[in-house]
């Protein structure tokens, strides 16, 4: 088990029973041509032009993963729109036509396809890691492959309020257990493990009844802890190797792989069907009726909202993921993207409150942090601007999980500071 | 449309907040309250109000802001509880004003300052009006003083008092020092509400425990050291002195070190020095230490070989 982290109340009992029903048929879908780490892709269609569900609409090279339309109709702009991850991201805006008219499957290959030919078909179905990283699968595993021993699938999903993985898990078991049998075959590891928290408990038992088809694969049940599905604090929880700072589960020999992805993966490769719709809990207690959704990527926020009954009169904040990590919107126009796994409504009584500035030195900031960081001593350093003690205290090391703010006494925002730190330390070294 | 709020991660926070934990000091002091009324009379409450009230107003001065927020009310009350019941009523007045004003506010401010303000106000105390602080009255206020078990420590000589007297606070000493019970129920109370941890405490005391009993000199080892953690100010500096957030170290290697710390000078200081006690001038002395403590021994961190090098993948 790894050192400090939180209990934070769990929420997750808001959206524990509602199951998805059907699929979200929003008015237009807004899909952004960057929806993972790299490049940005460039449009293969124009304004007007007619796109079908599957259909690629955008494409680069390098780490750069295509995107495709989720819903069938005609393209209305490709412009900048907001992105829940900040900024503007230049979007293909496809007007839905509702009839979800599928692109035309090309011949299918005869027999089991090769490597190269699993490699291809992750990628070109667009396959991102869905946990929040965002990074290419299909370049991932073909990097990692050969020099991973353990492959651990996260099931943890230790935010507060999020249930997706859980629905996903109870739901389609199959589907994640048979991508998870795809990715194994690409890596050859000698374990496979599939890790979920003790709090999953229709999952867990979904689970336990499957598995008895997958002797490979091996379920553990972890104690119900924050921040567990950081992959580094993962894989010591199972294995007690520690990342190396600055370095990857790969060095390690682990690949970690969150549920949803490997449940992507087996679509892609067995099925070739593209990643364009995800799960989404959208919940909170601000909202009317919290529940897990079947989302088009690219439906905007305001349509998963009045979808589930709209927003309550005391809510205050709609965030893009939990309320640990995610990100605040002000403008609720901005896409579902593929690293989406719940929209939060939050009201006044849960939020956050006053802006604290006085550190009293209690030091839970420090035993809290999973990275064994003294936050303290770096909210001292951001707030003197001296870079050295930043850097004496290994701002860089900090995985901005919130254990800290959260735990505060004084209400400081101690992981603002912090990114303000991280900010400093890299505009010093320019 | 309505206003939605936005704001940087994390959007949740634990109900754990500063006024809770204030709350909670104050709460674990009931019992010690209650036994120093019960010992010393009217009087105490009399200088635990003018403490209190004394602080209260230095603070209100120094900030500019009328109101209670919590620190200066466990302030005044603390101090109160580490003086003799017979000092007449302004010396815990002029004590508040020092602590709070010179100690507190002229070092920066609340979570800046470097000495515990309760500790050196009483050292003030104890350089300015002497007489008054080493006077301490028994049980009741009939006049009578006694002398501390310290005292007859100091000789060195096994006190008169027994250790049950000890245990319940009716001997000589500060009125909220004497009763080891009402300490250790709060303690209990602070340990529970997870306000203190047990590193200081413990290391503190264990390392007294130890001294003493290695060095006892003539006397019986095992009650020489029960005396010594029994009498004078340790438990009450140990549990709620040693533990101020504001001037100890947070991690829990440098927190067992600044015990250690406190407790050898406090066993020198006793042994050694002008006064029988020394439990204020050791845990003074240990107070800037806090940072460097933390700095010596912060934990490795994840991922990084001791030291700081990031760990290289092993064989």
């Amino acid at each position: 088990m790894f050192h400090g982290g939180i209990h934070p109340a769990g929420r997750k009992e808001l959206t524990a029973s509602a199951e998805p029903d059907g699929v979200l048929k929003p008015g237009q879908v807004i899909i952004p041509l960057r929806q993972h780490i790299g490049k940005e892709c460039e449009p293969l269609v124009a304004e007007g032009d007619i796109v079908r569900l599957g259909q690629k609409i955008g494409d680069g090279e390098g780490l750069c993963v295509p995107v495709h339309a989720s819903v069938s109709g005609r393209v209305i702009a490709v412009e900048p729109r907001p992105h829940p991850g900040g900024g503007m991201v230049k979007a293909v805006v496809i007007e839905n036509d509702g009839l979800d008219t599928p692109v035309e499957k090309k011949r299918k290959m005869e027999g089991r396809p090769d490597r190269e030919e699993v490699l291809r078909r992750i990628r070109e179905a667009g396959v991102v890691g869905m946990g929040g990283a965002a990074f290419s699968t299909g370049v991932k595993a073909d990097v990692e492959a050969g020099h991973i021993d353990t492959v651990i699938i996260n099931g943890c999903e230790c935010e507060p309020y999020i249930t997706a993985d859980d629905a996903l898990l109870t739901m389609y078991p199959e589907q994640v257990l048979k991508g998870i049998m795809i990715l194994a075959d690409l890596l050859e590891p000698l374990y496979i493990v599939i890790a979920v928290e003790d709090n999953k408990k229709m999952a867990i038992r979904t689970l336990q009844k499957t598995l008895k088809d997958y002797p490979q694969i091996h379920l553990q049940i972890l104690p119900t802890r924050y921040p567990q599905g950081s992959e580094k604090h993962l894989i010591y929880a199972l294995t007690e190797k520690e990342v190396p700072s600055g370095k990857l589960p790969k060095d390690v020999g682990c690949g970690v792989f969150n549920a949803a992805t490997c449940a992507a993966v087996y679509k892609a490769v067995a099925e070739e069907i593209p990643l364009v719709r995800r799960i989404v809990t959208v919940t909170g207690e601000g909202i009317n009726r919290p529940q897990n959704m079947i989302v088009p990527i690219g439906t905007p926020v305001r349509e998963l909202i009045e979808a589930a009954g709209g927003l309550k009169q005391s809510a205050r904040r709609v965030i893009c993921g939990g309320p640990m990590m995610g990100k605040a919107q002000d403008n609720l126009d901005v896409p579902v993207v593929k690293g989406t796994n719940a929209v939060l409504c939050l009201t006044d009584d849960v939020l956050e409150r006053n802006e604290g500035t006085i550190c009293i030195h209690c030091g839970r900031c420090a035993e809290v942090c999973p990275m064994h960081l003294q936050p303290l001593y770096l909210y001292q350093g951001e707030e003197d601007g001296q870079a050295d003690m930043l850097t004496r205290f290994f701002v860089m090391d900090c995985i901005e999980c919130g254990c800290c703010s959260y735990i505060c006494p004084s209400e400081i925002p101690l992981v603002k500071k912090i990114r303000d730190g991280k900010q400093r330390i890299r505009e010093v070294n320019q | 449309m309505r206003q939605l709020t936005t704001s940087s991660s994390p959007h949740i926070r634990s109900r754990w907040i500063a006024s809770t934990i204030m709350r909670d000091v104050l709460i674990s002091l009931i019992p010690v309250v209650i036994s120093a009324c019960v010992i010393h009379g009217i009087r105490a409450i009399l200088l635990i109000m003018a403490g209190i009230v004394s602080c209260i107003i230095t603070e209100s001065f120094c900030t500019g802001k009328a109101g209670i927020n919590g620190s200066e009310v466990i302030t005044g009350l603390l101090l109160a509880l580490s003086l003799p019941a017979s000092v007449p009523w302004w010396i815990p007045v002029a004590g508040g004003v020092f602590s709070i004003l010179v100690v507190k506010h002229l070092c920066g401010g609340l979570g800046k300052n470097v000495f515990n303000p309760v500790l050196a106000a009483r050292a003030f105390l104890l350089l300015v009006w002497p007489v008054h602080l080493t006077i301490y009255p028994a049980m009741g206020m009939d006049g009578m003083t006694a002398a501390t078990p310290l005292h007859a420590m100091q000789i060195p000589a096994l006190p008169e008092s027994s250790l049950t007297d000890m245990f319940l606070g009716t001997i000589g000493g500060c009125i909220g020092e004497t009763s080891v019970l009402a300490i250790l129920l709060g303690a209990a109370y602070l340990l529970k509400r997870r306000v203190i941890r047990l590193h200081i405490p413990l290391a503190y005391l264990g390392t007294v425990a130890v001294l003493t009993l290695t060095f006892s000199g003539e006397e019986p080892p095992v009650q020489w050291m029960m005396y010594h953690l029994l009498s004078g100010s340790l438990l009450l500096g140990a549990v709620y002195m040693a533990t101020d957030y504001v001037t100890s170290p947070v991690t829990p290697k440098g927190r067992i070190a600044f015990g250690i710390g406190c407790g050898v000078l406090t066993v020198i200081l006793r042994s050694y020095g002008l006064y029988p006690e020394g439990v204020t001038y050791a845990i003074l002395c240990m107070n800037p230490f806090a940072w460097a403590l933390d700095r010596v021994f912060a934990p490795r961190v994840f991922g990084h070989e001791k030291g700081g090098r990031s760990r290289e993948k092993r064989g």
